[in-house]
């Protein structure tokens, strides 16, 4: 980075996953036909009022605390004034100067330590209705012929975060948004797919340099819909930002779009007009003060965080296990699997257990804890398949591990010989330079042994034999 | 035969529960009646003449009726037909009052004359050259000139006190949030009420107590602290009354007004009321100019629903989403929505909120202050309605401001949320003068009581005398 | 503080408004005298008066998070000036 820092301001939005929407009551649901899940008041018929849900408000109060946040005594509403089509009212409820919760800290882990985000808001606000472009080139605006509103997903509750420009990196922002979402997964308050858009994340980027005081001009990266895309765009924006002020040149202002097929950063088409919002208190939503027992209820709901789960791993495998295990939410079953070798417990967790696709909360953590005790002395195939049924609900060790790997050199020569003499051939070849014939043979052995012979064993007779 | 003209709501509920008319014969005579006299005073936009056996009623045209259209006398809702019912036409379904019609108004409740209806304006039963008042002129209409026995109105900044006035009936604008605002078609949020107007202070009682209670639909609405009591007595012994000197000697009230309005509070005294005058220098000074940033503010928001893409009308146009919305709204709405739309969003837009809303919420505390050390002496605050009688068609349709000046009254107590009932209290050039009586939140009772007291000593004969 | 021609259409333009050209004087005209009359409330001085955006000093009015049954589609595609697809269809966005 010689000498330049990046600025990285976060902001993202998470939508609740309540049965109903936040300002009336139907339902919350993902995929359903269009237009199916509306009313008077979604569709904003003339006359029709907001009702808060009283959930939606309890779960962002939730959310903040998790957030360390102040949550405010007296909460207001706000009307935020601008046209498009999917925003049946021509305002979204959100709120402005006085948010359900504020001055927060959420801290993230990293190779250096602990690092603390500041968290400046997290507000609720009504979703926008999804708008389908019809015509033009694969569904962009640009180019479409008419677009078609479908207000499903019109007016469900959304939770907007704003985090203070405190991250440093791409890779810093993934595990920011990582360790958000497996917050509000176990809150219980969100699915938070990036994919689904119930967890989206715009990134607001600058550099300077390093001991510059005040900021530089940012811009906005929008429409980043995985962690990995997110953790990319920001290092490819911020390397286009320095590599502008290495040549001379101004960083302009404006909100961008990262291709992650190209790798590439192009500017989203400017508004032509400039953005005058025109909050106003909304006259007809009264004000929200949360009451002790719903705080305190809410507080009660909140186990330890994430990030404190990742510190204290972070002593037992290393960083990117631990985020590996806690984002996963597989630290639980960590936890409860014995075992001295805590890399090689993770390691099994993080990816032959979750290769093999099982609900890890439904592990027998004693079982599994023999099973991978006994890793080296079973055959994989056996392994792999005591995995995949450790989740079954009657699970035991015991058939698995009876199950032993054949390293006895003495009883497995007369396969490898019988293998050799099979294929003359190969033997030439491999002994004329193929070396990479080996795996072969390996092959041969491991199917003539139904998968029993100790690899590493057949390895080395093997090489004895036909480097003899 | 039944004289509409002369049969109040509990004359005719009289009649049907002692059986000498059936409830099609009491709505047959209002057919009747509106087939030979609306032609002249066009008091509905549509008739509906509904089937039952409770007492008919009108409904504003801003009342949501589920399958009879609602066009708040606008264009940009020509050819809407609502899906569901306000909760008033809900009540007042439940009490099993059949609906006549929907009547005039102003378009979108915004005016003091009912010309300013997209459909042309109403005349006043009492001398047809002039105004009915407004928004409400088209309910105000009907009741004085025998077209419903009853209406419902709805009152933002006078419009059911001030036509109650100008037409020689009664009525109330209730207390806000005890009348829920679900399916009114929105002017100002935080004024709007809904409010009947009758030929009696009795039946305006009973039509509120239809209406009034806290409704889930409508976040603002309350349950009323104690039951509506019918009034019945004609005593005002302990009555504390104030007589604002502002409101009762305010520019541009004429002397004919203040006659009877003075000969109105001489009789209270009579009565047993104690009478003292008293002052809101400032409610008088700044209200209208609060009222008419408060409001347009508000109503800029409110109406950006009207874009032409869910209902409602839609322009010809060959061009882009921004070119349909600016040209639908600009051939939708009428000169009066437009003005108040651009004040309202002038008022709200960046650099100017400070200034204008910011600074008229503010005043509105004030105004708030000055009404509730005024209740700390007095029970009863009382003033002219109208600063005039009734004007003339076109008199003040070219001149704005002068038309605002209609509700300089009235828009005081509006402002603080206080209820007022206007009550007709005599005549001047042989046309209605109206008493405005205002209370404290939730006094509706007591402006019923004193209300009544003097409706019964006055006399007031509110047929009008050219139909009579 | 007198609005121009530039604040008029500025305002129509947030306000989704199209003034036809020969209007906008007429319109500016109009709008700033109301506004001379309305700028009457910076004659107090407020700095220390809360604003009062509700008539009644109410907090946490809400509902339970109990779904009831929305519309049915045709019901609420039923006033659509041009429906399509079961959704309700716009001219392209700023085409």
């Amino acid at each position: 980075m010689n000498g330049w820092e990046p600025v990285i301001g976060l902001e993202i939005h998470v939508q609740l996953k309540t049965r109903t929407k936040m300002f009336c009551r139907c339902e919350n649901v993902w995929g359903e036909e269009p237009n199916t899940r509306t009313c008077p008041v979604c569709l904003a018929h003339p006359g029709t009022l907001p009702v808060p849900n009283k959930t939606a408000i309890e779960w962002t109060v939730k959310l903040g605390l998790a957030l360390d946040c102040e949550i405010a005594e007296r909460a207001l509403f706000h009307r935020k004034n601008y046209f498009y089509p999917d925003l049946p009212k021509g305002y979204q409820i959100s709120q402005y100067d006085v948010p359900l919760c504020s001055e927060g800290r959420f801290v993230v882990p990293g190779p250096d330590g602990d690092r603390e985000i500041g968290i400046v808001r997290a507000h609720l606000e009504e979703d926008a209705a999804k708008t389908i472009h019809v015509g033009g080139a694969a569904g962009r605006i640009h180019g479409a012929e008419y677009s078609l509103v479908d207000f499903n997903r019109g007016g469900t509750p959304l939770v907007e975060i704003v985090a203070k420009p405190d991250v440093r990196s791409g890779e810093e922002a993934r595990r920011f948004l990582q360790l958000l979402r497996q917050t509000v997964i176990e809150l219980d308050i969100s699915d938070a797919e990036m994919e689904k858009g119930s967890l989206r994340c715009d990134a607001n980027v600058s550099v300077r340099k390093a001991g510059e005081e005040g900021y530089r001009t940012k811009t906005e990266l929008k429409n980043m819909n995985s962690f990995k895309f997110v953790a990319d765009g920001i290092a490819v924006e911020v390397e286009r930002q320095i590599a502008r002020y290495q040549a001379g040149e101004e960083v302009m202002q404006q909100t961008l779009h990262f291709d992650p097929q190209t790798g590439t950063i192009a500017p989203l088409r400017s508004k032509e007009e400039a953005h005058d919002y025109r909050y106003f208190p909304e006259p007809d939503l009264v004000a929200v003060a949360p009451p002790a027992d719903m705080v305190e209820r809410a507080r009660a709901e909140i186990g330890e965080l994430p990030a404190a789960r990742i510190r204290r791993l972070e002593a037992e495998v290393d960083l990117d296990l631990a985020y590996g295990l806690v984002t996963s939410g597989r630290d639980a079953l960590y936890a409860r699997v014995p075992g001295d070798d805590r890399r090689a417990v993770a390691n099994v967790l993080m990816n032959q257990l979750a290769a093999a696709g099982v609900d890890p909360a439904a592990v027998d953590g004693a079982e599994l804890g023999r099973l991978v005790a006994a890793r080296e002395t079973i055959p994989r195939q056996t392994f792999l398949d005591a995995l995949g049924a450790s989740a079954d609900p009657d699970f035991t060790a015991d058939p698995y591990l009876a199950e032993t790997t054949v390293s006895d050199a003495a009883a497995l020569d007369p396969v490898i010989d019988g293998i050799l003499a099979a294929n003359p051939g190969q033997v030439e070849a491999y002994r004329g330079g193929k070396e990479g014939l080996l795996g072969f043979f390996v092959g041969q052995v491991m199917k003539e042994t139904q998968g029993k012979a100790d690899a590493r064993v057949v390895n080395e007779r093997l090489r004895e034999k036909l480097n003899a | 035969m039944i004289d509409t003209l002369r049969l109040t709501a509990e004359d005719a509920a009289g009649l049907l529960e002692r059986g000498e008319a059936s409830g099609d014969e009491l709505a047959g005579a209002y057919l009747d009646a509106i087939e030979a006299r609306d032609p002249e005073l066009h008091a509905y936009l549509h008739v509906v003449g509904e089937q039952g056996e409770g007492v008919p009623i009108a409904h504003k045209d801003v009342i949501t009726t589920k399958g009879i259209p609602t066009t708040a006398g606008s264009k940009i809702l020509l050819g809407y037909t609502p899906v569901f019912d306000s909760t008033v036409a809900a009540r007042c379904k439940e009490a099993g009052l059949p609906i006549l019609g929907k009547t005039n108004l102003d378009e979108l409740a915004m005016g003091s004359s009912t010309e300013n209806s997209a459909f042309g304006p109403t005349r006043n039963p009492w001398d047809p050259e002039r105004v009915p008042g407004g928004s409400s002129g088209g309910s105000a209409a009907a009741v004085a000139g025998g077209l419903a026995p009853w209406a419902l109105g709805t009152d933002t900044g006078g419009s059911v006190k001030q036509p109650a006035s100008l037409c020689g009936v009664v009525g109330l604008r209730p207390t806000y949030g005890t009348v829920s605002r679900y399916g009114i078609v929105a002017f100002a949020s935080s004024l709007d009420q809904v409010g009947p107007l009758t030929k009696t202070v009795r039946d305006n009682a009973r039509l509120y107590e239809i209406i009034a209670g806290q409704d889930p639909c409508d976040s603002t609405t309350v349950e009323l602290p104690e039951p509506v009591a019918i009034p019945e007595g004609e005593d005002l012994t302990g009555v504390r009354i104030g007589v604002p000197k502002e409101m009762n000697e305010a520019e541009g009230i004429d002397p004919g007004v203040s006659a009877s309005v003075n000969a109105a509070i001489r009789l209270a005294e009579e009565l047993g009321a104690d009478v003292e005058e008293t002052s809101l220098p400032r409610s008088v000074d700044y209200g209208l100019a609060c009222y008419y940033l408060v409001a347009p503010a508000e109503a800029s928001s409110n109406l950006a629903r009207y874009d032409g893409v869910r209902y409602g009308h839609r322009a010809a146009v060959d061009g882009d989403l921004t070119a349909l919305y600016a040209r639908t709204r600009w051939e939708g709405f009428g000169a009066e929505p437009k003005r108040r739309i651009l004040l309202g969003t002038y008022a709200l837009s960046a650099g100017y909120y400070d200034a204008y809303y910011g600074q008229a919420q503010k005043v509105r505390t004030v105004i708030a202050r000055e009404h509730a050390a005024a209740f700390e002496r007095f029970d009863v605050l009382v003033s002219p309605t109208s600063p005039t009688v009734a004007f003339r068609i076109g008199e003040k349709a070219e001149n704005p401001l002068a038309m605002y000046l209609s509700d300089l009254l009235t828009i005081p107590a509006n402002m603080a949320g206080l209820p007022g009932l206007s009550i007709p209290c005599g005549l001047s050039d042989g046309l209605p003068v109206g008493l405005q009586l205002i209370g404290p939140q939730f006094s509706e009772n007591a402006l019923f009581r004193v209300g009544h007291a003097l409706e019964r000593a006055l006399g007031f004969d509110f047929v009008p005398e050219r139909l009579r | 503080m007198a609005i121009t021609r530039e604040d008029v259409l500025h305002v129509a333009a947030l306000a989704r408004l199209e003034i036809p050209e020969g209007e906008v004087e007429g319109v500016r005209e109009q709008l700033g005298a109301i506004l001379e009359a309305v700028g009457k409330v910076s004659e107090l001085d407020l700095a220390d008066v809360e604003p009062t955006s509700h008539p009644l000093d109410l907090v946490n009015q809400w509902a339970e998070d109990e779904p009831r049954p929305s519309l049915p589609r045709e019901e609420a595609l039923a006033n659509a000036p041009d429906p399509a697809d079961g959704s309700f269809r716009v001219p392209a966005v700023g085409g």
